[in-house]
């Protein structure tokens, strides 16, 4: 939980990724979180055609008192990328000490593959290189030791859940209590999924020198 | 009874979208009638009605079905809404037009959504002009509980003075979760019936002319009640230098971009309340509108002489969002602001694209092999095929132009049209939509069109909605079925030119359409395959490409499925002597669904089934390669 912050001001985070990845489900999530916390909140999502394989960004704001749902360049405090390149592309809406948490995989769509554009080198060492706190892990790997590809999403927000004005507790216990009701099968590794993101997004990423 | 919906609550504060706050705000108004044909940004107002048992709902056909059905639930006595995105209005529009003289009865709103913006749609339209067209009120709320509220009011006004209310939605609160406090419970409000009347629902001449002092009458009365509506409030400010006038989502950028200054909130904002203005603006420095999109508000304050500032900064299309209104309205405070320059960060575009197993991708690759077509296209996940890598779609306007605008290049062929075949590309809802006018105009003018008509069973971009062609209603429901060959036949299709095709099997789908294209007389080729996205679709085991077999000609590229990559590009020799680019593919094949379609055009049979040994492949498909 970070603490050293404005009481008044407004939380900007900005879940990153592409249609079909879960990025508006943890957008959803840390809305409700928020909600619990007594904040004023709104979500808003650009995502026209997402469903289609394109680029979509959920905005969520939180604080005494929200106006404007749009989080502003220059203006997020997180950053969650679902994909290496969108969180590159993102990069410039976050604050100077604004905090990317990026999963490390690599989406290239079918006009990149045809040769038309080309997919970023190396967009981590790019999005370290800014100077900004970055913090990138393969969540799809962990997923795939905790014996569920599923888990991505929750990884992810156990992964920037210390870096909330409130407990990491409070988003873990809405997104485990979600499931104890609605799927209570997966409830016990969604709390697991959680605290594997949480350890891994403790370690700043740096570039080789 | 509590609200069936599903979302976070804490007490009773709620996170909702502004259109489920429309869905609940129409429940306990008392609403008895909702009808509305999907369209972004609007189509989850009616999915959140149909949650309510108590509110009859229907998708209907189209926008115009919709609104009359509201207005016939009206006339009966019973409260009505009609919802739709703004280029539904257009549609609509003839129902309204008229039904705004007439008047109503029981309570009539109709919820429009501009997508300001354009993240779905063709074109960018500011509906507020209905208002001032159609003699009806305009209610702007500026996010998800005045979205609640301004529902609820805009039955009443309606009601009172006798007229159909439009609550002008944006997508910046169509989509936007924040939070709403509803404390009501649901009102009744039985429909008493439907009182016969000619002179006042029959609307001849005789009995429109008279109307039309009293719609005018009406106006004046109207523009009182905004006068004294509580829709309209003056947030008081301790910097007097700038005073905004703004109405709907611009409000929000407006007190997050300029928190201390003066604002007149305008939520009833038409007729306007042009005495609260005169008040406002005497009480500040320089006065601002800000609208979204058109100066609506802003030209009938300069008509009544009121000196104010607006489009003249701002700019006349697109969202009003802070780091719009900052750099363009700070210089007037003496404090420039550079326009913040966004980092390049050169990632490359994500353009959408069809689905793996889209039952479009089988057309697409028909008509980007088959020379000399113009192909007029229409709204839906097909209008994608204009797109990389087909190119296969020249024109996409409105609803249902496809069959007309076809129709219309054929009789207008210039001299570079003289050995072009044209085709017409539409899908199942937009056909029923408005389509099928276009096909009987076609057939009763003795037009020659071949028609694709691409039939998924749903209303794809949307979300997979039903429609008369899926089979089922809004609430899942079995319903009748309308059967296409069928209904182009009893249009006037000679039944010989009705083909139907699996779009799946491509060999059969080329073949067909080279052959339809060269009658003399219009046909219509119907694909039956469902959406990929929706429940009714069938996933086969995926496939995978055998890397060895694979001579990189690069024909199953072609087909545009997102499944299918680009592995590695060489260079070999002809036999001419020249240098021909080999593209060699791979599969994704945890994104494959099994479709088949990539498997013909594969001569050397390198994609086989993941788990299963290879099939043995029908012909494979002969293609000449061009740039459409």
């Amino acid at each position: 939980m970070r603490t050293n912050r404005d009481p008044d001001a407004v939380t900007n985070i900005l879940v990153v990724g592409i249609g079909g990845q879960g990025v508006m489900t943890a957008a959803e999530m840390l809305a409700r979180a928020a909600l619990t916390q007594g904040y004023d909140v709104k979500k808003t999502e650009v995502a026209g055609m997402a469903q289609r394989g394109g680029i979509v960004s959920s905005h969520v704001r939180f604080g005494p008192r929200v106006y404007s749902p749009q989080i502003e360049p220059g203006e997020a405090d997180l950053l969650i990328g679902f994909e290496a390149a969108e969180a590159l592309r993102w990069w410039p809406h976050l604050r100077p000490n604004g905090v990317a948490m990026v999963n490390t995989l690599r989406i290239a769509p079918p006009i990149v593959s045809a040769g038309i554009y080309d997919y970023p080198a190396d967009p981590l060492a790019t999005l370290v290189a800014t100077g900004l706190e970055v913090h990138a892990f393969d969540a799809g790997a962990l997923a795939e030791a905790l014996g569920n590809p599923k888990m991505v999403n929750t990884i992810m927000l156990g992964a920037i859940s210390d870096y909330l004005p409130f407990p990491a507790e409070m988003l873990k216990a809405c997104i485990v209590d979600g499931f104890r009701v609605h799927k209570p099968a997966l409830a016990e590794i969604n709390a697991r999924a959680f605290e594997a993101g949480r350890a891994a997004g403790h370690e700043r990423t740096h570039n080789a020198d | 009874m509590p609200n069936p919906a599903q979302h976070a609550k804490v007490e009773n504060r709620h996170l909702l979208s502004g259109n489920e706050a429309v869905a609940r705000a129409a429940w306990e108004a008392g609403a008895r009638v909702a009808a509305a044909y999907p369209g972004t940004p609007a189509t989850e107002i009616l999915e959140n009605i149909a949650r309510y048992p108590d509110i009859y709902s229907e998708w209907s056909v189209n926008e115009k079905v919709a609104v009359e059905v509201a207005i016939g639930a009206s006339l009966a006595g019973s409260r009505a809404l009609a919802a739709m995105k703004h280029v539904g209005m257009n549609v609509a529009s003839d129902a309204f037009m008229t039904q705004a003289l007439a008047g109503v009865v029981g309570g009539l709103v109709i919820v429009v959504a501009d997508d300001v913006g354009l993240s779905s749609s063709q074109n960018e339209q500011d509906s507020r002009y209905w208002g001032r067209f159609g003699h009806m009120p305009i209610l702007e709320p500026a996010d998800s509980q005045e979205a609640y509220e301004m529902v609820k009011a805009a039955f009443e006004i309606s009601e009172v003075h006798e007229v159909p209310v439009i609550v002008r939605m944006t997508t910046r609160v169509c989509h936007v979760k924040a939070m709403v406090s509803f404390a009501g419970e649901r009102i009744e409000h039985p429909a008493p019936g439907f009182q016969k009347n000619p002179q006042r629902w029959v609307m001849t001449p005789a009995n429109a002319k008279p109307r039309l002092p009293l719609m005018h009458q009406r106006d004046q009365t109207l523009r009182a009640a905004a006068e004294a509506s509580d829709l309209n409030r003056v947030l008081t400010g301790t910097d007097r230098r700038l005073g905004f006038i703004t109405s709907g989502a611009a409000f929000m950028h407006v007190r997050e971009s300029f928190p201390n200054a003066p604002v007149l909130k305008l939520g009833f904002s038409h007729p306007l309340p042009l005495e609260q203005v005169r008040a406002f603006a005497a009480s500040v420095d320089t006065l601002v509108v800000v609208e979204e999109t058109e100066p609506l508000i802003e030209t009938e304050l300069r008509a009544a002489g009121i000196v104010t500032r607006g489009k003249d900064l701002l700019p006349r299309f697109g969202e009003l969002a802070p780091n719009v209104l900052r750099p363009a309205l700070k210089p007037l405070l003496g404090e420039p602001v550079a326009i913040p320059m966004l980092a390049q960060t050169g990632v490359f575009p994500r353009p959408p694209t069809m689905c793996a197993s889209c039952p479009h991708l089988g057309p697409y690759f028909a008509l980007s092999h088959i020379r000399n077509l113009n192909i007029v296209g229409d709204i839906g996940c097909y209008t994608l095929g204009a797109g990389h890598p087909w190119n296969a779609l020249d024109t996409c306007t409105c609803m249902g132009a496809s069959l007309s605008m076809a129709h219309g290049m054929d009789k207008g062929r210039g001299t570079s049209d003289e050995k072009k075949h044209l085709v017409a590309v539409i899908g199942d809802s937009t056909f029923l939509h408005m389509g099928m006018q276009g096909l009987l105009n076609m057939i009763y003018n003795r037009g020659n069109v071949t028609v694709l008509l691409l039939d998924n069973r749903s209303v794809g971009m949307t979300g997979g909605q039903e429609n008369p062609g899926t089979g089922l209603d809004l609430h899942g429901v079995e319903a009748p079925r309308v059967d296409f060959v069928k209904l182009v036949e009893a249009l006037g299709v000679r039944p010989e030119r009705v083909r139907t095709v699996d779009p799946y099997q491509l060999p059969n789908v080329v073949k067909l359409v080279r052959e339809e294209i060269k009658m003399n007389e219009p046909s219509v080729i119907i694909t039956d395959r469902p959406c990929s996205l929706t429940d009714r679709f069938e996933r086969f085991k995926p496939y995978t490409v055998i890397d060895e077999q694979c001579t990189g000609c690069g024909n199953c590229i072609d087909l545009g499925c997102p499944a299918i990559f680009v592995d590695r590009r060489e260079t070999a020799p002809t036999k001419s002597g020249k240098t021909k680019e080999l593209t060699f593919a791979r599969i994704d094949s945890s994104a494959c669904t099994g479709c088949h379609m990539c498997v013909e055009t594969c001569a050397p049979l390198a994609i086989v089934q993941l788990t299963a040994p290879p099939q043995p492949a029908a012909q494979p498909i002969q293609v000449h390669r061009h740039a459409h």
